[in-house]
């Protein structure tokens, strides 16, 4: 490697005398040692899964909600997010209709927003309103797959909402407000 | 030698083009998973990290550190000398109420990793995140002209309140539209339990 090529210009019979030729190798030994010393500083401390930024709008909390429009039950869909990673949903007002337990994941929430908001479409013409209810014992992840399945499942027109007690008793009767271990 | 040479200069190059320094978390903080692929902005920006119960604030940009620690100081009656603004302007989040603010900066950037911070106090009375927030938002409509941005990094383990909390802040503030930070998760963005 450090070698010095001196090859170049031996004994010529009877020729003229060259100059010796100059070896145009370098020693790359140190660069390429910093090179990677350089490498492993970055890998270490870059991040290449830069995180994402979900928006997110929330509805005005304005005490003067004079534009305040009613949806119809029909076509409002409220998902209660309980303990225990589980999740209720039902179609119109409390009480009237049973509640039905979900889990998070592609084959729960997200099969059943893509199957109501279609059957909805269907009836009304019009589509359909989510209103998202997380409850006090709910995890902040599941708050983030809620609105993750409604993006995926395309849905325009939601609202995060704070839940109210018959709603709780609903998640209470079905044993999703449980304390987290 | 002259390719593994152009090989490491390659990877290099390409290294420092990409990097972007770790930011790490007074608490650690396990981000949710969602398929949500908009990248976070990288000025302009701030960011309520919430993990154990706690509040963390921090704002990207020196200059906007610097101008919302003096807003800040002005409301709280405390001064900052310039040495103090420099040392801020290097933390990217903390979490310590105003009256443990000093101590908190006089302190090296080891000891700060190893200080158990309590959190910002979220409550209405002292209303320090509030404070730390509007302040932020009022430095980078000063120097920047422009709106800031604010985000919520939330541990996936936290529980609701908390952050509803944190929401209830922001949306006093009128800030109705914000940022969840999330991570790109694997097989179509839903966590499996």
């Amino acid at each position: 490697m450090a070698e010095l090529d001196t090859s170049g210009g031996g004994k010529h019979k009877g020729g003229k005398v060259r100059s010796k030729k100059q070896s145009t190798r370098v020693d790359l030994t140190a660069m390429v040692d910093l090179a990677f010393l350089l490498i492993t500083f970055f890998i270490m401390t870059t991040t290449l899964a830069k995180p994402k930024a979900m928006d997110l709008a929330m509805p005005d909390k304005d005490e003067k909600t004079k534009d305040q429009m009613d949806i119809a039950a029909s076509r409002s869909m409220t998902i209660l997010l309980g303990s225990d990673d589980k999740l209720e949903w039902y179609i119109g007002e409390p009480g009237k209709s049973a509640p039905t337990i979900d889990n998070f994941g592609p084959t729960g929430l997200r099969k059943t927003l893509i199957e109501k908001s279609k059957e909805v479409q269907q009836k009304t013409g019009k589509y359909m309103f989510v209103v998202i209810k997380p409850s006090d014992k709910s995890k902040y992840k599941n708050m983030v797959s809620t609105l993750d399945e409604i993006n995926i499942a395309n849905i325009q027109s939601y609202g995060i909402v704070d839940i109210s007690a018959p709603e709780i008793e609903l998640l209470k009767k079905d044993g999703l407000y449980n304390d987290n271990k | 030698m002259t390719a593994m040479c152009d090989v490491a200069f390659l990877l290099l190059t390409f290294f420092i083009m990409t990097a972007k320094v770790k930011t790490e978390d007074p608490v650690p903080i396990d981000i949710p998973k969602s398929s949500i692929q908009q990248p976070v902005p990288e000025s302009d920006f701030a960011t309520v990290s919430v993990g154990d119960q706690k509040a963390f604030f921090g704002v990207e940009g020196v200059d906007i550190r610097k101008e919302t620690l003096n807003q800040m100081g002005s409301i709280y009656h405390m001064t900052f000398t310039p040495e103090e603004q420099t040392r801020f302007s290097s933390i990217n989040s903390f979490g310590v109420p105003m009256n443990q603010l000093k101590q908190f900066i006089a302190l090296s950037a080891d000891q700060q990793k190893k200080y158990a911070q309590p959190g910002i106090p979220r409550d209405s009375v002292s209303a320090e995140l509030t404070n730390w927030i509007r302040q932020a938002r009022i430095a980078t409509k000063a120097l920047h002209n422009k709106e800031l941005r604010l985000a919520i990094k939330g541990d996936s383990k936290e529980e609701y309140p908390v952050i509803k909390d944190v929401i209830g802040i922001l949306q006093k503030q009128k800030v109705n539209k914000f940022s969840l930070i999330t991570d790109l998760g694997s097989a179509g963005g839903a966590p499996k339990k």
